[in-house]
C-alpha cells in the first residue's frame, strides 16, 4: 500500500512531499497524472508547483485531468486526499473541497513562514496536535486567498470543515496574521469526507528537522494509517 | 452548420475582491489619470460550427460553466455572432 504523489506538468513540490514522507517511514511514490492512478494507491497527495503554468486560474487546468475522476472516485471511497498548495487549489477547482484560492489580497506571491491555529484535533490530519495548538508552517504562493460566499462559509463552519485558519503567534486569528486575505482566515479545509483535506501552507516543508521547524509532520501523518 | 463566433466574458462576481484591478486603477492614478474604480475580465472568442445559434450558445455555456469560469467566483455572459 502506498501513498501516490500525482505529477503533473509543473508540479515541483512532487519530490519534497516524497521525501517528507519516507522521514515519516511512509511508503510513497510519484505518480505521472497520465499513467493514471495505481490499484494499490492507499492515498494520494496533490502537491503545490505550477500545473499547466497556472493558466485560465491556478489549478483549473490539472481539476480537469483524467486523473482526477479517478481521485474523485477514491476520495468518495474514503481513501485519504491531502491537497498542499497548488494541490489545494486543484482539490477546490476539481469540487473535492468548497470554495476557491484565488489572488492574494496583496496582489504579490507571498513567501513565508506563518502561524496556524489547530481548528479541530479529531481528524486524520491534525490528530497529532491538541485543538487550539498554534503550528508554525510556510506558504508560498500567489494565490491563496479562499473565497467564498458568506453563506456558503457559515455551512461549513457550521459543519466544522475548517481545519487550520492563520493567526497571530498567540493564537488569534486576526486581520494582521492573514497573510492573503482569506475568507475567515481560513488556511485549509476539509472536503465532504474528512479523509479528504487541502490546505494552502506546506507541512512537507516543515516535516525535514534540517530545513527548519517540524509542526508540519503531524498533517503528513495522517497517511500513516492509510 | 453555420460558422459563429461566441464570446464569453468572465468576470468576478460583484463583491469578490480584486487586487489585480486595484493594482491597476493605481497605476492608472499614478500616471496622472483620474477614475472612481476598475473592473477586469477575462474574454474568450470561441468560433464554431453549430446547427442555430441557440446550439451555438448553448454549447458556450456549458463550456463556461465547466472550466472558464469558476462559478465560486465568477459570473459569466455569452454573446453569439454569425462569423
Amino acid at each position: 500500500m502506498t501513498v501516490s504523489i500525482i505529477r503533473f506538468g509543473g508540479s515541483n513540490c512532487d519530490r519534497d512531499a516524497e521525501r517528507a514522507l519516507a522521514h515519516l517511514d511512509i511508503d510513497a511514490e510519484i505518480v505521472w497524472h497520465e499513467d493514471g492512478l495505481p490499484a494499490d494507491t492507499s492515498g494520494i497527495v496533490l502537491p503545490g508547483g505550477f500545473s499547466y503554468g497556472d493558466y485560465l486560474r491556478a489549478g483549473a487546468m490539472a481539476a480537469r485531468s483524467p486523473i482526477m475522476a479517478e481521485v474523485r472516485e477514491a476520495a468518495a471511497d474514503g481513501t485519504p486526499v491531502l491537497g498542499v498548495c497548488n494541490g489545494a487549489q486543484v482539490g477546490c477547482e476539481s469540487g473535492l473541497t468548497d470554495g476557491a484560492f484565488t489572488t492574494n489580497e496583496s496582489a504579490r506571491f507571498q513567501c513565508e513562514h506563518v502561524y496556524l491555529r489547530v481548528e479541530r484535533d479529531d481528524t486524520l490530519w491534525t490528530a497529532a496536535y491538541d485543538e487550539g495548538d498554534v503550528i508554525e508552517i510556510p506558504i508560498a504562493h500567489g494565490e491563496g486567498r479562499y473565497e467564498i460566499s458568506e453563506d456558503r462559509l457559515a455551512e461549513l463552519e457550521d459543519d466544522d470543515r475548517v481545519l487550520f485558519r492563520y493567526c497571530d503567534e498567540d493564537g488569534k486569528p486576526s486581520a494582521e496574521a492573514n497573510p492573503n486575505g482569506s475568507k475567515h482566515n481560513v488556511a485549509g479545509i476539509l472536503g465532504d469526507r474528512e479523509t479528504v483535506a487541502v490546505l494552502m501552507p506546506h507541512p512537507e516543508r516543515a516535516t525535514l528537522p534540517d530545513v527548519g521547524p517540524t509542526d508540519g509532520q503531524g498533517v503528513l501523518r495522517g497517511f500513516e494509517s492509510a | 452548420m453555420t460558422a459563429y463566433t461566441a464570446t464569453v466574458t468572465v468576470r468576478l462576481k460583484h463583491g469578490v475582491l480584486d487586487p489585480e484591478a486595484e493594482t491597476t486603477k493605481q497605476a492608472l492614478e499614478r500616471l496622472g489619470f483620474e477614475l472612481d474604480s476598475l473592473r477586469s475580465a477575462d474574454r474568450f472568442e470561441i468560433d464554431l460550427e453549430a446547427d442555430s445559434s441557440e446550439a451555438a450558445r448553448e454549447r458556450a455555456d456549458e463550456m463556461a460553466e465547466r472550466l472558464l469560469a469558476n462559478p465560486t467566483i465568477h459570473d459569466y455572459d455569452v454573446e453569439v455572432d454569425e462569423r
